[in-house]
């Protein structure tokens, strides 16, 4: 536990505290990297392979091709397996010093170990990058849409369990709208309008009934899954043709940055959703920690009655702010329809909301981290499906378990306790 | 801490919303007074939510019923025929429930007419025991989405025993039954272990927990050896041995077995837990303050892995009355059949109280019982269930709206509504 010893226990408050400096040794992080460490030698020595693994930096349409990389599998695990034990080693000495582990550290450690895992798993058969890589952003842009509504709605101190209700609900609307007027736009549109009103049950029970936030949160999904599902049986599945066909966005590729090598396929060219979700997490980063706005919407979160002493209203920020959050997320919903697969369909949002909520948590309640956590997740979902396309060594049940036991690892080892917005979840009763 | 067994009523409870608080009413006459508090007490405020949620199903139905929607074509010229379609698919729907899910008076003799209950019963078996488990949880302040996890690999331990074990009659059933719910308190005892050594918040670790366990059951289903039956190639289970399957409690005419009177006997050990032991002191304690806890001794780690322990074991036994109980056929990876989920609403219906979800999984298997009749009956999809379920949730959980609706007095003074389940907190994690 990283807490300052010496302050704990009852020490009266008038002894001088700041004055002792507890050396404090945080061995997670040594004992993290030891174990994936490790995790590597089992694999790669014992579960070893040969060959050449082939990575495709380009694709045919790209104006410049990059020459794929010839990797020889044991050579490559080799060298990992020591960089590995190199990087365990440095990260304990500096535990050992009192000092913590940088993050890149742990993130070059993280690459390596994929890049080997990469490099086993493919043995003599050949990896695109760009390929996974555009699939990691398809995969993730719900999954940032959903945490960058959570981010919003827990900083102003309402939990929102409900981003899978507000998913699915987008992309019902979405799907409808866009089917009866031919117009995607008019579908996110009608996504958005869907995100605020699931939103507009959360805000109104937690804040006016004062009910658990909580447990609006789980039954609101509950509620939008059975609805959903019912109109979908009944009416939307009878009259596919005109209610569930909606048209799809293109792909507009950006001229100049769509020729970058591996980015540009990656980052620009796709649909006009991905770039607005660029726009988005910018903006709402911004807007939280540089505007007032955003200070008054994290007050709220931290400390309700400071921020109503100071003449905010507690409960109308809230309103809105979950409001705005709900709209956030039910865009991101459409592009579930709109985006990727078409029509909608039963549950189609498969527990991304979940996970959505899972990446707003491993990233601290930060659109940033919790953006780079959802794409972590959309990488390791597409990891999966590249690979077993491949035919990897690894039963496909294990390779889809991965990102959730990482995820559960980096939470019990990296993030260890996070630290919510600190009235998240709790209602507000001006007295 | 360990020979302190409180009395009942020794910790104050937060008082239920809408329940009558204890402060003297300015006394009008004890008639009236009475009239008042069966009007606007907790028990009405259930009855009439079930009633709104059921309204609102109602007006569901009959907006997507064809017949209504023709008859609604001529509204102006023969409105009557519109109402008596709205009437017809709205009866037609409850009748079929009911008839699915309390007694089919189409059945000549009592013993047919009454194999709906016995449904409803053996639906409400899995529900209660998993509704339980959610409930131990919230009541030490966790929230435990695991449910699938748990009863998946609970489903998977019992199964595998079940038909891969010979041991003789009674023995072989305590034997299977065990190994269920000691996998399903592994499962669930892991969250608590890591929220006690490591911070990590349950919620993710239970997220992610269901995912590894789904994949891992799938993978177990699909590998010769382990849990796929011999010479098949689906991923499916072998029939249960008949010695470990949970005898019929009726006869064989019903589906109802055994299962059902383990649960009863799960219910009373839980409220004895929760309202008589020491450990269920100390679980409450944690659940309304771990800080306070902390303070007046208990072990407010232990108290987590405990909690989460009694809870995957509880979840489990839903598992495991699921496989030896109503699917002895064999088993895939869906014979959670989204229990795990339901149980949070059962949880939050029985307001986390072992007699409240004991109740609220029956109410709940009852509607799903109906929700298929209903289905066959009248070709009603059946996820209309999961729109009553969580509207009655919401309506419950918050009495001021159900009394607006209905211009319910308010019995006496009502404290500031606190919701009953501390659970749900709380961005408390931080100590």
């Amino acid at each position: 536990m990283s807490t300052v010893e010496s302050t704990t226990h009852g020490v009266p408050s008038a002894a001088p505290i700041v004055l002792e400096r507890a050396a404090v040794r945080n061995w997670k992080p040594p004992i993290g990297l030891g174990a994936f460490a490790i995790i590597a030698v089992l694999i790669f020595v014992i579960g070893g392979r040969g060959g050449t693994t082939t990575f495709k930096l380009s694709t045919d349409s790209d104006l410049i091709q990059l020459p794929p990389i010839f990797a020889p599998v044991t050579v490559v695990t080799t060298v990992v397996i020591v960089l590995l034990f190199l990087g365990a080693i440095a990260s304990a000495y500096l535990s050992f010093t009192a000092r913590k582990t940088p993050l890149w550290l742990t993130a070059v450690f993280a690459l390596l170990f994929l890049a080997a895992f990469l490099t086993w798993a493919a043995a003599d058969a050949t990896i695109p990058i760009p390929g996974l890589l555009v699939g990691t952003v398809g995969l993730s842009v719900p999954l940032i849409f959903g945490a960058l509504g959570g981010v919003i709605s827990e900083r102003v101190g309402v939990v929102n369990v409900a981003i899978e209700g507000q998913l699915l609900a987008g992309a019902f609307a979405s799907a409808v709208v866009a089917s009866v007027t031919q117009q995607p736009v008019a579908g996110l549109l009608a996504a958005t309008i869907a995100g605020v009103l699931v939103s507009f049950v959360l805000a109104a029970f937690s804040i006016k009934y004062i009910v658990d936030q909580v447990i609006v949160g789980v039954v609101l999904n509950v509620l939008v899954v059975g609805l959903t599902s019912f109109l979908f049986s009944k009416v939307l599945a009878p009259n596919a043709a005109v209610l569930n066909s909606p048209p799809r966005f293109e792909r507009i590729p950006i001229p100049v940055l769509g020729e970058i090598p591996i980015l540009g396929p990656v980052l620009f060219r796709q649909t006009i959703i991905v770039y607005i979700m660029y726009i988005a997490v910018a903006v709402v980063w911004f807007a939280l920690f540089k505007t007032k706005w955003g200070l008054r919407l994290r007050s709220v979160g931290e400390h309700p009655q400071a921020a109503d002493t100071v003449g905010i209203n507690v409960n109308r920020t809230r309103f809105w702010n979950v409001s705005l959050a709900g709209a956030i997320a039910g865009f991101g919903g459409a592009y579930f329809t709109l985006g990727s697969v078409g029509g909608f369909n039963k549950e189609m949002t498969a527990g991304a909301g979940f996970i959505a909520l899972a990446a707003v948590i491993f990233g601290r309640w930060d659109p940033i981290r919790a953006t780079l956590a959802a794409l972590l997740f959309g990488f390791a979902s597409n990891l999966q499906s590249v690979l077993s396309i491949i035919g990897s060594p690894v039963p496909s049940e294990f390779m889809l378990m991965l990102p959730y036991l990482v995820t559960i690892f980096a939470v019990a080892g990296l993030v260890g306790q996070v630290r919510g917005p600190a009235a998240s979840g709790k209602p507000y009763i001006k007295s | 801490m360990s020979d302190q067994i409180p009395a009942k009523g020794q910790v104050p409870e937060a008082p239920e919303p809408g329940q009558p608080a204890t402060i003297a009413v300015a006394e009008p006459s004890k008639a009236q007074q009475v009239l008042r508090e069966i009007m606007g007490g907790s028990a009405m405020i259930s009855v009439l939510a079930v009633v709104l949620a059921l309204i609102v199903g109602a007006i569901l139905i009959a907006l997507t019923d064809k017949n209504v929607q023709a008859a609604s074509g001529y509204f102006f010229s023969r409105p009557g025929d519109t109402f008596k379609a709205i009437w017809d698919s709205a009866s037609g729907a409850y009748s079929a429930l009911f008839q699915g899910s309390i007694y089919n008076f189409k059945r000549p003799e009592f013993a047919t007419g009454i194999r709906p209950l016995t449904e409803t019963l053996t639906f409400a078996t899995p529900l209660i025991a998993a509704g339980l488990g959610v409930a131990v949880a919230f009541r030490v302040g966790l929230f435990n989405i695991g449910g699938r996890g748990q009863m998946l690999v609970a489903a998977g331990a019992a199964g595998y025993v079940g038909f891969a074990w010979d041991l003789p009659f009674g023995i072989h059933l305590i034997a299977a039954v065990l190994a269920g719910m000691v996998a399903g308190a592994i499962w669930g005892g892991i969250v608590g272990l890591l929220k006690a050594t490591t911070g990590a918040h349950e919620v993710i670790v239970t997220i992610m927990l269901n995912y590894v366990g789904f994949y891992l059951i799938g993978y177990m289903l699909r590998t010769p050896g382990l849990l796929q039956a011999p010479g098949s190639t689906n991923p499916k289970s072998p029939a249960i041995l008949p010695t470990a399957v949970f005898p019929e409690l009726f006869g064989p005419q019903y589906n109802l077995h055994w299962g059902f009177v383990v649960v009863i006997a799960a219910t009373i050990y839980v409220w004895y837990l929760i309202n008589r032991s020491s450990l269920g002191f100390q679980f409450r304690a944690v659940g309304e303050n771990p800080n306070a806890a902390r303070v007046a001794g208990i072990k407010v780690k232990n108290i987590y892995v405990y909690a989460m322990l009694i809870s995957g074991g509880l979840v489990g036994l839903a598992g495991v009355a699921q496989v030896l109980g109503t699917v002895t056929s064999g088993f895939s990876s869906g014979i959670d059949a989204g229990i795990g989920f339901d149980a949070i609403t059962v949880a939050l219906l029985g307001r986390s109280r072992p007699i409240g979800v004991f109740f609220a999984g029956i109410l709940f298997g009852a509607l799903k019982a109906g929700g298929y009749s209903m289905q066959a009956a009248q070709g009603i999809p059946i996820d209309i269930v999961l729109v009553v379920q969580s509207l009655i949730v919401l309506f419950i959980a918050a009495p001021p709206l159900v009394r607006a609706i209905f211009r319910l007095p308010i019995p006496g003074v009502v404290k500031t509504p606190r919701t009953p389940v501390t659970a749900a907190r709380k961005a408390e994690v931080s100590k």
